[in-house]
């Protein structure tokens, strides 16, 4: 087995749990209903715990301590898709990500259930289950939205046109593709991207909700290989800000 | 010389801190539970891949097996048998629900539709004239349920 891409592999989907983690956190105590402030902090500890258990699995690779992983790293090192940096925005775009991104995951999630490397398979069928409430919980309110009232349903659309070309680049395929293909890591992104939008079309014939052809649309991508947005950095000073006052503190 | 029946007694001793009524015997969570001249050896898994009492219930039980004279404990978490909501035991079930906290539905554990957690029976009266208020609640193993008999909110223990 190739360890180079399988840590890859690793970093990609831990860093991407951190980042679309912290976002969610930050509606901890602003969402617009108590009931979203429960559901977007629950999903943050979900994903923050299981970027945890993905960066032990690294260590367990010879990489250093998550924390220092976490919280040490510049914005150039991690592989996280632009599309989890982005700011949360209003609640309309959050919830359109969240769709659009946990979508994607659980896809991918259940996909590594059959993953050659078994301690991440074995993992990845904890995690599946664990999405089921993340994916339920974006389904039920970009229906219950996006067939609501005029204003609901054009915020979600103009969310929707926003957020669909860095969507596109969570399947920004990774420098080892080939590599983590053949050695059956993972079935890549290419089969994760027709599951997508096969998953995505679905959910949303049942709104008003108009997707553009998939064609027109032109992926921002960069975040895999460490190309991100001005958006990223920020983000990580302010995650970051405790543990680097004093990285070798006893909590 | 210490055997696993008696680690797995003393393991009774040590509850869910969240649930300070179920032990993690009951709660489903010890994989193995190996002894060799009187040291131990313990493979758990966690209820979800989050859960931040993970670290309490592995000092938990390092304390306690230590208290009753085994000479060294090791808690290994990982991954090989995944919990599922399924390995709650019968009598975990009926201290979850003297607790005050359904427990949740069999056989369901990789949920298909958010259908499964309407009409919860209430932990409280038995009725299933309840309804499902949001699937995320205080901790990550509990959602928010109402019952309208009772006029009353209460929590489930997820299936998952």
């Amino acid at each position: 087995m190739n360890e180079t891409a399988l840590k890859e592999l690793l970093y990609k989907l831990a860093d991407d749990k951190l980042i679309i983690g912290h976002r969610n956190s930050e509606w901890t105590g602003m969402g617009p209903l108590l009931e979203e402030d429960i559901a977007f902090s629950s999903m943050a500890q979900d994903k923050i715990g299981q970027s945890y258990a993905l960066y032990q699995m690294l260590q367990g690779l010879g990489e250093q301590d998550p924390d220092i992983v976490a919280f040490m790293r510049n914005a150039d090192q991690f592989h996280n898709c632009i599309f989890a940096e982005l700011p949360n925005g209003e609640y309309d775009f959050s919830l359109m990500r969240h769709f659009l991104f946990d979508t994607a995951e659980a896809i991918r999630f259940d996909m590594l259930t059959r993953s050659a490397y078994s301690p991440l398979a074995e993992l990845s069928i904890k995690i599946r289950a664990e999405l089921r409430y993340h994916t339920l919980h974006a389904n039920t309110w970009i229906k219950k939205l996006g067939t609501a009232t005029e204003e609901s349903i054009t915020r979600l659309q103009t969310a929707l046109n926003e957020a669909l070309p860095y969507a596109l680049g969570i399947f920004e395929e990774s420098p080892y593709e080939e590599e983590i293909k053949d050695s059956g890591l993972f079935e890549g992104e290419k089969l994760l991207l027709e599951r997508w939008m096969e998953q995505v079309e679905q959910i949303l014939k049942d709104t008003h909700l108009k997707l553009p052809d998939w064609s027109n649309l032109k992926p921002v991508t960069g975040g895999r290989v460490g190309r991100h947005s001005e958006h990223l950095q920020p983000l990580l000073d302010e995650m970051s800000e405790v543990f680097r006052s004093d990285p070798g503190a006893e909590w | 010389m210490l055997t696993q029946k008696q680690i797995l007694a003393w393991l009774e001793e040590v509850k869910d801190p969240e649930i300070p009524v179920l032990s993690l015997v009951d709660l489903g969570i010890i994989n193995t539970v190996e002894v060799n001249d009187n040291q131990v050896k313990i493979e758990i898994t966690p209820t979800f891949v989050g859960c931040p009492a993970l670290e309490v219930m592995r000092q938990d039980i390092k304390d306690t097996l230590l208290k009753h004279g085994a000479r060294s404990v090791e808690v290994e978490v990982n991954y090989k048998q995944p919990w599922t909501s399924d390995r709650l035991s019968e009598r975990g079930r009926e201290a979850l629900r003297q607790f005050g906290l359904a427990p949740p539905p069999k056989g369901k554990v990789l949920v298909e539709d958010l259908e499964v957690l309407e009409n919860v029976p209430c932990p409280r009266c038995g009725s299933t004239r309840t309804g499902l208020k949001n699937p995320f609640g205080p901790t990550l193993c509990r959602s928010i349920h109402y019952c309208m008999d009772c006029r009353e909110a209460f929590e489930q223990f997820k299936p998952v």
